[in-house]
């Protein structure tokens, strides 16, 4: 979750402590090199591969991805943003940020789309993401990327690429960006 | 906030916020499937004790992208011509389990005072002279859009000139025109015959003329109004080909403007009245433009009002 949205989100609203860093940039940009050569793998190629990234954590990396991605095969993928709040089962638990566009500038029927997620936790927002995406077409396949996978989830949702698990308590807070990953809580 | 009743009671940032999640419904309208659950398992009711097509509709559409259920309640066809009350009439739709109730009515301030009596959110649709608060949201929306193509992140009508041209005194669109877009930083003129002015301009942010061709020349934007037969009670203009003559957007008066110069007005249009048929091919004119807007502007503010949790202003 991002700053603003951090911020302004009910069940937390606060001000983030960082307790620990987990990731440097380094090893963030190392994890990201990985997941690439992973869905190149996986798809066997990169041929009608989309990626999206979710608002507002997800699109930072998502860029990133698709740069490490052009990096490696020498193709640039299509890149998307989606933002799911409209399509959250937990509307007014997390706000609706004006500025976090939804922009997919391209065809999705028959795509083999890479979502790209900052943290995976509860689930809710990948499952959101699934819905929003259907109002788009209908993609051949969507795969899972998350940097951080931190456990609790509440909806039969699983990965398809992992930058790194990390077990965490429910009080716990994730704070992922391009410079790293901490671990902290949010203070009132 | 829990009702719209004014313009004013966003604040200049509630409007720019407002603009900005409008820019979000837009791009929902424009998808394969233009819905989204966000208002699932909420209701929306509209009442409207005055005539209306464009505005009902709108909501009701609004509302369904949304994926909220509809009422609807027309004063021609209810109970209140046997005699009930507003009151009355308002508590008995919101008893039947209602989260947002969209109200229109020919007094100023009824949306008002329906506010106070029910427990739900209430959203003006129009109310007599005084405010149609979604209009002026829309037509700020609309500006920005041609003018920049979208709201954006930090949206800004600075330094656009706008003309409010026509019956501002029965008008509920200028109040409410007048206040969006000088939240959002235009300079407004009014022009318009002095009996067609409110009797008094005090705290309006506005300059006024009476001379549609001193101004034309300077304008960015024409806003029309609409001439409202139904509330001109008195003799205020001698007659429709004289206000024509001297306040109407005439054939000659169009071929002065240049194609950049937006033109706007609420509808319906009096065609050849306030403005010449050949005004709706020019490329500045954005009159069904408005139409559209007038959707994602009011699921943007259902969204805020029933469903989004934050608050703005």
């Amino acid at each position: 979750m991002a700053e603003r949205e951090r911020r302004l989100a009910p069940p937390y609203g606060g001000v983030f402590v960082e307790r620990s860093q987990v990731m440097d940039a380094d090893e963030v940009q190392r994890a990201l090199t990985r997941i690439a050569h992973e869905i190149v793998e996986r798809n066997k190629g990169l041929a009608g591969v989309v990626v999206v990234g979710l608002q507002t954590g997800g699109v930072p990396l998502a860029r990133r991805l698709v740069e490490t991605l052009a990096d490696i095969e020498g193709t640039e993928v299509p890149l998307g943003v989606l933002d799911v709040a409209l399509h959250r089962d937990d509307i007014g638990l997390r706000p609706v940020l004006p500025e976090a566009v939804t922009d997919i500038p391209f065809d999705l029927d028959g795509s083999d789309i890479v979502l790209v997620d900052d943290v995976l936790y509860t689930g809710r927002t990948t499952r959101a993401a699934l819905d929003a995406l259907t109002s788009f077409g209908r993609p051949r396949r969507v795969q899972l990327a998350v940097m951080v996978d931190r456990g609790h989830r509440e909806l039969p949702i699983r990965p398809d690429f992992v930058g790194k698990n990390l077990p965490t308590r429910h009080d716990e807070v994730v704070d992922v960006t391009l410079d790293g990953v901490r671990l902290g809580e949010m203070q009132r | 906030m829990k009702h719209l009743v004014t313009v004013d009671q966003l604040g200049p940032d509630g409007v720019a916020e407002l603009m900005t999640l409008t820019d979000r419904f837009v791009e929902v309208g424009q998808r394969a499937i233009p819905k989204v659950p966000a208002l699932r398992g909420k209701t929306v009711a509209t009442a409207f004790f005055e005539n209306s097509t464009r505005t009902r509709l709108s909501f009701e559409t609004a509302a369904k992208r949304l994926s909220a259920d509809t009422m609807s309640f027309t004063a021609g066809t209810s109970s209140l011509s046997k005699g009930e009350s507003i009151r009355d009439t308002v508590e008995t739709v919101c008893a039947m389990g209602v989260d947002l109730l969209v109200v229109r009515h020919g007094a100023a301030g009824v949306p008002e005072q329906v506010s106070r009596w029910v427990d739900v959110s209430v959203v003006n649709a129009g109310d007599g002279w005084h405010e149609h608060p979604t209009q002026g949201l829309l037509d700020a929306y609309t500006l920005l859009q041609a003018r920049h193509g979208s709201a954006g992140q930090s949206p800004s009508l600075a330094g656009v000139r706008i003309g409010i041209v026509g019956d501002v005194k029965h008008s509920r669109v200028a109040r409410s025109d007048l206040a969006a877009f000088t939240a959002l930083g235009a300079e407004v003129t009014l022009v318009a015959p002095p009996t067609l002015l409110p009797p008094s301009l005090a705290g309006w942010s506005a300059e006024v003329s009476h001379d549609l061709d001193a101004v034309l020349a300077k304008l960015d934007v024409v806003a029309l109004l609409r001439i409202q037969q139904e509330r001109m009670t008195e003799a205020l203009v001698p007659s429709f080909r004289e206000y024509t003559a001297r306040y109407g957007l005439t054939p000659e008066r169009l071929a002065r403007l240049d194609d950049e110069v937006i033109v706007m007005h609420p509808g319906p249009v009096n065609r050849g009245i306030e403005l010449a048929a050949e005004a709706m091919d020019r490329p500045g004119t954005v009159i069904t433009r408005q139409v559209a807007n007038g959707v994602a502007v009011r699921m943007a503010v259902l969204y805020l009002l029933a469903g989004s949790g934050v608050d703005v202003a």
